[in-house]
């Protein structure tokens, strides 16, 4: 186990570091301390490490993620995961806005609830919350999947592309062009899945969620329909 | 019957045959006019300023004898990697999806022959570009379509795009007969939809975030790539300041004749400045905040020859980007489709429907019939002869004006020709020291 203490070290050389850990096999186990909020902990690593942050962080923590496997055992700020290719971020606390904002893979979980634009333009990503997400969450996102246990806010995929929403909870409304839609075998086999990685299986079970997505209307442009925009 | 002289038919100043024939279209399809391109209307330019030259107070260099130095360094406020660049004059973002593979390989390859830069667009990066272009800039957009830390690390610069002259403030569209599986695949979009590129970023709003995404985008290339921040000309003064406080190292500032792939055309006509009113305020805010020549200023929109790129620098920038002007010198709208363009309702040089995907020079579509029209070895090589021939040519008006380096022209060497080109760049009328609006400042 490797620890760094952000503090006294400074964000310049945990980031180097971490990179500096491509292609690498040991050191595989890190443990930051005093995080204070700082902004972009652990951004840009490619390496198949564990990182824990012990405490809260600030904007961007793990963005552009690959590989990793990422803790944060407090709250995450603005746009934590960002763009995540690959690997694993685990939030304890609660996420600010744009968590997951455009992933293109891995998987983000929120241990508490996340605020507005959750997973906005997600391309790939999975994001699973426990709590609840905010408003205009999954806006224009193109595919993945995301999974609430909680409620969802007002606009949840506003125009959405092909991701794949599943909500337990209440939908205050749903953004323009996203609509119920029927959940079949192969969604309930999906959703326990994601329950499962995204530590969730013991809190819900599949049949308990509703599956949301594009009903594919303003795909093409037409102006019949500019006031639904 | 008398046969008194009869009053001619009268047009309208307001009411004129195109404007009633586009409320005609309008009311015919219920749908506004979308193209792609900069505006088309009249506006001051650089066309109405002109060189003093050197006289009798200032001596001019000899043409072919004195050095004229031309080249700029971009990105030496912070990054570990500045930029050079042996010309002041870069290609501008433009898209893979917007255009060709071969004609982004031409751009790649007419750009690296002069030993300057060119620049993604929406969409992503293509190994193409990155493989025929020397020096990359890698822009970084609202939608996000390719983004990966792969290739940011890749690139030679890095352009966070917030807005463009075309269309400050707007989004785009990419119009579904454009979405190859190709481009479908590098924007994770199913193929044959309209894509739709966002107005803001996803996570990031106003100026203390766009901080921190530029430290993030630092962090995540270890401090090596310079960062630029392109904003459209709507508030320069303001926007370049915001820029510069977030940490940019370079501000690209597009007026409003720079190109679009595609948006409504009362847009590209009704929204932004002309890049001449918007150069000398970003200057203003450089030199205010004592950045001037340490974040360096890029400009755009509407740059066509040597004497604008002269005109740019002398009123503050540190270099030029041209997107239509190069598309024009690989051979778009050339008239040797003339025919071509007649089938589609149009005529050379005024061909504008690059969104629809036809385009005939195979530049702007992803119809491999058409694209295999065009050669981007010999379209690299007309970019480059282009580039070359804008170079000497404000080579010449330097060394007349006596500098020994285009960076060393100034607004001083410089006069207009109107009240309203003298107002806005800030140089006095021809013939006189009168600076229109100068005692009340911008």
């Amino acid at each position: 186990m490797q620890t760094f203490d952000l503090g006294a070290e400074g964000l310049r050389a945990l980031n180097s570091a971490l990179h500096a850990l491509k292609g690498q096999t040991n050191m595989t186990s890190w443990e930051v301390v005093n995080p204070k909020g700082a902004h972009a902990i652990a951004a840009g690593v490619d390496a198949p490490v564990d990182i824990t942050v012990r405490g809260s962080t600030g904007y961007y923590c793990a963005g552009m993620n690959k590989q990793a496997t990422i803790r944060v055992k407090g709250s995450a700020g603005p746009g934590v995961a960002e763009n995540m290719m690959s690997g694993t971020v685990i939030i304890d606390g609660d996420a600010s806005q744009y968590a997951g904002a455009t992933g293109r893979g891995g998987l983000l979980v929120i241990k508490g609830n996340a605020a507005s634009r959750c997973g906005i333009s997600m391309k790939g990503i999975d994001i699973v919350v426990h709590g609840n997400i905010g408003h205009m969450s999954c806006f224009m996102a193109q595919s993945g999947h995301m999974v609430v246990l909680g409620d969802a806010g007002d606009a949840l995929g506003d125009s959405l592309y092909e991701a794949k929403l599943f909500v337990r909870g209440s939908v205050k409304s749903l953004g323009a062009d996203c609509i119920e839609k029927e959940m079949r075998p192969e969604h309930y086999e999906a959703l326990e899945d994601l329950l499962r990685r995204g530590e969730a299986d013991g809190k819900a079970r599949p049949e308990e969620f509703r599956r949301y997505g594009s009903a594919r209307k303003l795909y093409t442009f037409n102006i019949d329909n500019a006031s639904s925009y | 019957m008398t046969d008194f002289p009869r009053t001619p038919p009268r047009f309208s100043a307001t009411f004129t045959p195109a404007i009633n024939a586009e409320i005609r279209r309008a009311a015919a399809t219920g749908i506004y006019d979308i193209r792609g391109g900069g505006t088309k209307r009249h506006l001051p330019h650089f066309d109405d300023l002109l060189f003093l030259g050197a006289s009798i107070s200032r001596y001019p260099l000899e043409g072919y004898r004195e050095k004229c130095a031309t080249d700029v360094w971009l990105g030496t406020r912070f990054a570990k990697k500045p930029i050079h660049l042996d010309i002041p004059i870069t290609i501008a973002g433009m898209s893979f999806g917007a255009l060709s593979g071969p004609a982004k390989e031409a751009l790649g390859r007419g750009a690296s022959a002069s030993g300057t830069s060119t620049t993604t667009g929406d969409g992503g990066m293509t190994e193409e570009e990155r493989g025929h272009s020397k020096t990359l800039v890698y822009q970084y957009l609202p939608s996000r379509y390719g983004m990966n830390p792969d290739d940011l690390r890749r690139a030679d610069a890095i352009e966070v795009v917030v807005g463009q002259g075309a269309k400050p403030g707007g989004g785009g569209m990419l119009l579904g007969q454009k979405i190859s599986d190709r481009v479908a695949m590098m924007r994770n979009l199913p193929k044959g939809i309209d894509q739709r590129s966002a107005c803001r970023h996803p996570d990031w709003t106003g100026p203390d975030d766009l901080e921190i995404k530029i430290m993030e985008i630092r962090e995540i290339t270890d401090w090596e790539k310079p960062i630029y921040v392109k904003v459209g000309g709507a508030r320069p003064y303001y926007d370049t300041a915001l820029a510069v406080k977030a940490g940019a190292d370079v501000v690209v500032l597009d007026g409003m004749q720079g190109g679009t792939a595609a948006t409504q055309d009362v847009f590209i006509e009704h929204v932004g400045m002309p890049i001449l009113a918007c150069i000398p305020q970003a200057v203003k805010a450089l030199q205010d905040l004592g950045m001037h020549r340490k974040v360096q200023l890029i400009v755009s929109g509407g740059i066509r020859t040597g004497a604008d790129v002269a005109k740019a620098i002398a009123l503050g920038a540190d270099a030029v980007a041209i997107g239509t002007a190069a598309l024009i010198a690989l051979g778009d709208n050339d008239p040797r489709w003339e025919e071509e363009y007649r089938k589609l309702g149009t005529t050379a040089d005024a061909y504008d429907d690059w969104h629809e995907g036809r385009d005939p020079a195979g530049i702007t579509t992803q119809d491999p019939e058409l694209f295999g029209r065009f050669d981007p070895v010999l379209g690299g090589r007309r970019l480059k002869n282009y580039l070359k021939v804008m170079t000497l040519e404000a080579q010449t008006i330097a060394r007349a004006c006596g500098k020994n380096h285009l960076h060393n022209l100034e607004p001083e060497d410089l006069c207009a020709l109107t009240i309203e080109a003298a107002a806005m760049a800030g140089v006095p009328i021809a013939g006189t020291n009168w600076v229109p609006g100068r005692s009340g400042g911008f």
